[in-house]
């Protein structure tokens, strides 16, 4: 249980080659209309509502998914160890951030730690401080955090190193979430930035 | 008149593109390193990074083979690399640089992994890496340690 969240079970293989499929289609511009990445996807990964995970906060508050409802969200998994590509992801997202202005008001964003062994909340604020406030750090005991990983169709595994101290791979993309709770984007590490924004709108302008 | 006048206007259109110090630079033989940056870490639990460009103005290949530093015992070279959506990293022998070509080690691909820390990288301040290239030798560049939320080298390349 505690090495993590790998894909269990061939259904969960068969959502996750579909999802993957759905998702590299999206990018490459392969669907005409959201509908379709929707009805591929399923509901796994894919819709807040249908999932179950409850994670505690950095500022200690426990936090479920229904509670995103009602606003966009990005969330993405990674952890506070990871050298370069998370503070990478995190630059990124300031970033857009930024550009949205005041629109980001109606914008949740959330780092979902994939290292809850050493991601404690407290640790979590402690290391979201150097970025911009409005991001919020998730953690939970390793089984909470596996559920979340599961109800996300995300991946990660603890790789040991050589002097007995560890890293963890994990999926990188920020998804995007509408305010309705579907999933509405992914934006990948390596995606234009210039894609990133309009991505985020779209998910925004949903809300009516 | 007209000179000073000349210069200012040279002067003004320079400035806003110099807003940074120009990069330190190592050149030995045929490789120049220059724009070495790390970030900011809390405490020395966590691993550092080290970023730098290397240039290679010789008529053949030359190898990054690893990089040492007083303040890391493991250090290694390391690549990011996306498979499937997801992030990981990987340990790298070696880095080529192509002659007359460069290569930037930077956020989300080749980087300096600096493990085993022995002390905190605090910002403002700079440590020493040496990079071990298979023709040229070791070259010993000062790393500057910027923000945890620096993204780039905080200087201008004369590249
Ligand atoms: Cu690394």
């Amino acid at each position: 249980m505690r090495r993590g969240a790998l894909i269990r079970g061939g259904a969960g293989m068969v959502a996750a080659v579909g999802f993957m499929l759905a998702v590299g289609a999206w990018r490459s511009g392969d669907l005409p209309w959201q509908q379709q990445v929707t009805e591929t996807v399923g509901t796994r990964g894919a819709d807040l509502e249908s999932m179950s995970w409850q994670l505690t906060s950095h500022e200690g508050e426990r936090v479920s998914p229904q509670s995103w409802i009602g606003q966009t969200s990005l969330v993405f998994f990674g952890f506070t160890w990871c050298p370069d590509v998370c503070p990478m992801t995190l630059l990124n997202i300031s970033d857009w951030l930024e550009e949205l202005g005041p629109d980001a008001d109606g914008l949740a964003v959330h780092l979902v730690s994939v290292d809850p062994e050493r991601d404690t909340p407290e640790v979590l604020a402690d290391y979201l401080s150097n970025f911009d406030p409005r991001i919020s750090g998730l953690t939970g005991s390793p089984d909470e955090v596996a559920r979340a990983a599961d109800d996300f169709n995300a991946t990660y595994r603890r790789v040991p190193r050589d002097d007995g101290d560890y890293t963890v791979d994990h999926t990188a993309g920020v998804m995007v979430f509408d305010p309705d709770g579907r999933l509405s984007s992914i934006i990948d590490l390596h995606d234009d930035p210039k894609f990133a924004v309009p991505k985020i709108r779209r998910a925004m302008e949903r809300e009516v | 008149m007209l000179k000073s006048t000349a210069a200012a206007l040279v002067l003004a259109t320079i400035l806003p593109a110099s807003a940074f110090a120009e990069c330190v630079e190592v050149t030995q033989g045929n490789i120049t390193v220059s724009a070495a940056w790390s970030r900011a870490t809390i405490g020395t639990e966590r691993p550092a990074v080290f970023y730098v460009t290397i240039r290679n103005d010789g008529g053949s290949d030359e190898r990054l083979v690893g990089i040492e530093t007083p303040v890391a015992d493991m250090p290694m070279l390391h690549e990011s690399v996306m498979e499937n959506g997801a992030a990981r990293m990987s340990h790298v022998d070696q880095i080529v640089i192509a002659p007359i070509d460069a290569v930037s080690l930077e956020p989300g691909g080749y980087h300096g992994m600096l493990m085993d820390l022995q002390t905190e990288l605090v910002e403002g301040t700079t440590f020493p890496v040496t990079l071990l290239f298979e023709k040229s030798g070791p070259v010993t560049i000062d790393t500057a340690v910027l923000p945890l939320r620096a993204r780039e080298a905080a200087c201008e390349e004369a590249l």
